[in-house]
């Protein structure tokens, strides 16, 4: 340790410390900031770039995905209008029978009810028929028996019990 | 502290076959105290390569006639003694002659600049003995070895051998690195040497400074972390190359990153910081009296355990290299110069990794005491 004290030397010391920090701040100006700043730069650049390429590779990948999406939903939508159309063609279709079904239904009541009117009618004609035979009949009977009075007596009363309506 | 520990192993196994190179050395007494003047000139080159040095020399060598010559250029002597003494240190002529600036004489004494008069004289102090012993400053008197000369020392700013290294260092990182940050404006790939240094930087942020400090608030840190990484690692591959500079083997380098990275973390401390360190949270109160002294040394020996880490790694890995290579003049003998040279160049293998590792610990542990410094209270 004596011997270390003894060696040391201030001029070198001092000429060491001079030239060192001379050194540390010239190269601090003229070397290590610009280095370092350009490095940083780079790295930076680098960084940014790879950035970049990532999110164009996601791009791609969105826009891919996109399409595939878009084609599904086209496809799918072309089988829903074919469904669609399907449904349309059968409910129309069953919608047109239904419908015939309902009109037939109609005529052969209208058929009946007329067939009923003209029944009716018919048996009204010949009611009244009936009524102007009797009415005939009567006034022959009432023509040949007024004559006797006992028989369109009894004329009358055998006729009328003859008379029964269909 | 594997590597000392590995170092520790190594030296021992080469102590060993040194023991049995030795014995078998044993003919006369002439090679002897021979090897013995070897291992003491290897010793003392040892000690001089580890210090500063006041002249840029490559190599020296000794002709024939007994000459040392030196090649390398002598650097500028700066002192502060009653006024700004500038010379060359040529003038030292190696630590053999006494230089005279402005009628004040100055000598060399064990690589340390000291005040003398005319002749160099060196007194030592009555620092283990009551008579006051008197050396030549180029005396071959060694006695005194371990005494603490007298003379007064002036203050020293000399551009050492170190210092001329972390010029060319803070010059060579300057220019590499504002090239590097140039490049980046015209494109923010990198170009050129970016390619090799912005995975160090990004280690630096990424695997430092965000894991300790912390995603938020590492960036003001992060010019320190990068310049004292860079700088400790540049500086300790320097030091294994053959210019031989080992400027991390200094304490006063150390001591003055140390110190930064001490200011850093005690300025930049938030309150939860200081409240841990002076009324720890969660224990009682005569523990937090307790506590407070510890936390507060322990403020100081963080940095302190950075500074001789740096210091210790880098010597010792110096010392046990040099001491390798040191080896193969003592052996003289064919299995001794192979062997050495394959300890040393493994070795130097392992100091590259010592190298970057250094810097990397030192990073990354004045990270952490920044992380420390601005960790926000989670209680």
């Amino acid at each position: 340790m004596e011997k270390l004290i003894e060696q040391f030397s201030f001029g070198l010391f001092f000429w060491q410390l001079l030239l060192f920090v001379a050194l540390l701040f010239l190269l601090r100006k003229y070397a290590w900031k610009p280095i370092l700043g350009a490095v940083e730069k780079r790295e930076e650049g680098i960084k940014g770039a790879l950035e970049a390429a990532e999110a164009a590779k996601k791009e791609m990948q969105n826009v891919t995905a996109d399409s595939e999406r878009l084609l599904q939903e086209a496809r799918a939508e072309r089988d829903a209008l074919l469904k669609e159309a399907r449904d349309i063609k059968a409910s129309i279709i069953s919608e047109a029978k239904e419908q015939a079904q309902v009109e037939g239904n109609k005529m052969i009541k209208q058929a009946q009810a007329t067939i009923e009117s003209e029944k009716k009618a018919a048996v009204a004609d010949i009611k009244a028929q009936v009524a102007s035979l009797s009415l005939e009949i009567a006034e022959k009977v009432i023509k040949e028996e007024l004559s006797e009075k006992g028989k369109q007596q009894k004329l009358v009363e055998d006729m009328l019990g003859d008379i029964k309506l269909n | 502290m594997r590597y000392s520990f590995f170092s520790k192993k190594l030296v021992a196994v080469i102590f060993l076959i040194a023991g049995f190179v030795s014995a078998q050395n044993h003919e006369g007494e002439e090679v002897e105290t021979g090897a013995h003047d070897l291992k003491t000139q290897i010793k003392e080159y040892i000690d001089h390569h580890l210090l500063d040095s006041y002249d840029f020399n490559l190599y020296s060598y000794t002709t024939d006639e007994g000459e040392h010559k030196y090649i390398g250029f002598p650097l500028p002597v700066i002192l502060w003694d009653n006024g700004l003494k500038v010379f060359s240190s040529s003038q030292f002529e190696h630590g053999e002659a006494v230089a005279e600036v402005d009628g004040n004489h100055y000598a060399l004494y064990h690589n340390k600049i000291y005040k003398t008069d005319a002749e160099g004289t060196i007194n030592f102090g009555g620092h283990h003995g009551d008579e006051t012993h008197t050396e030549d400053a180029f005396g071959e008197d060694l006695v005194v070895d371990d005494a603490h000369p007298t003379n007064e020392k002036p203050l020293d700013f000399s551009i050492t051998k170190n210092v001329v290294f972390i010029m060319a260092v803070a010059l060579l990182m300057f220019l590499v690195f504002r090239s590097m940050a140039k490049r980046y404006q015209k494109s923010t790939m990198p170009r050129g040497v970016g390619r090799f240094l912005e995975p160090l930087v990004l280690f630096v942020r990424d695997e430092i400074a965000i894991p300790n400090i912390g995603e938020h608030k590492y960036k003001k840190y992060m010019s320190y972390l990068l310049t004292v990484f860079f700088f400790v690692w540049v500086i300790n591959l320097l030091g294994l190359t053959p210019l031989g500079v080992n400027v991390t083997n200094n304490i006063a380098v150390t001591f003055a990153l140390a110190m930064i990275t001490y200011l850093i973390t005690t300025f930049t401390g938030n309150k939860n910081y200081w409240k841990h360190i002076f009324w720890m949270p969660g224990v009682p109160v005569p523990m937090k009296i307790i506590l407070a002294p510890i936390e507060l040394l322990g403020t100081f020996i963080k940095p302190f355990s950075l500074m001789i880490r740096l210091y210790a790694n880098i010597t010792a890995g110096h010392v046990v290299l040099m001491s390798i290579i040191g080896l193969m003049f003592i052996f003289k003998n064919w299995i001794g110069s192979p062997l050495s040279f394959l300890l040393a160049f493994a070795l130097s293998l392992l100091e590259l990794l010592v190298a970057a590792l250094q810097a990397y610990i030192f990073t990354m542990l004045s990270a952490l005491y920044f992380g420390m410094a601005v960790e926000e209270d989670h209680h």
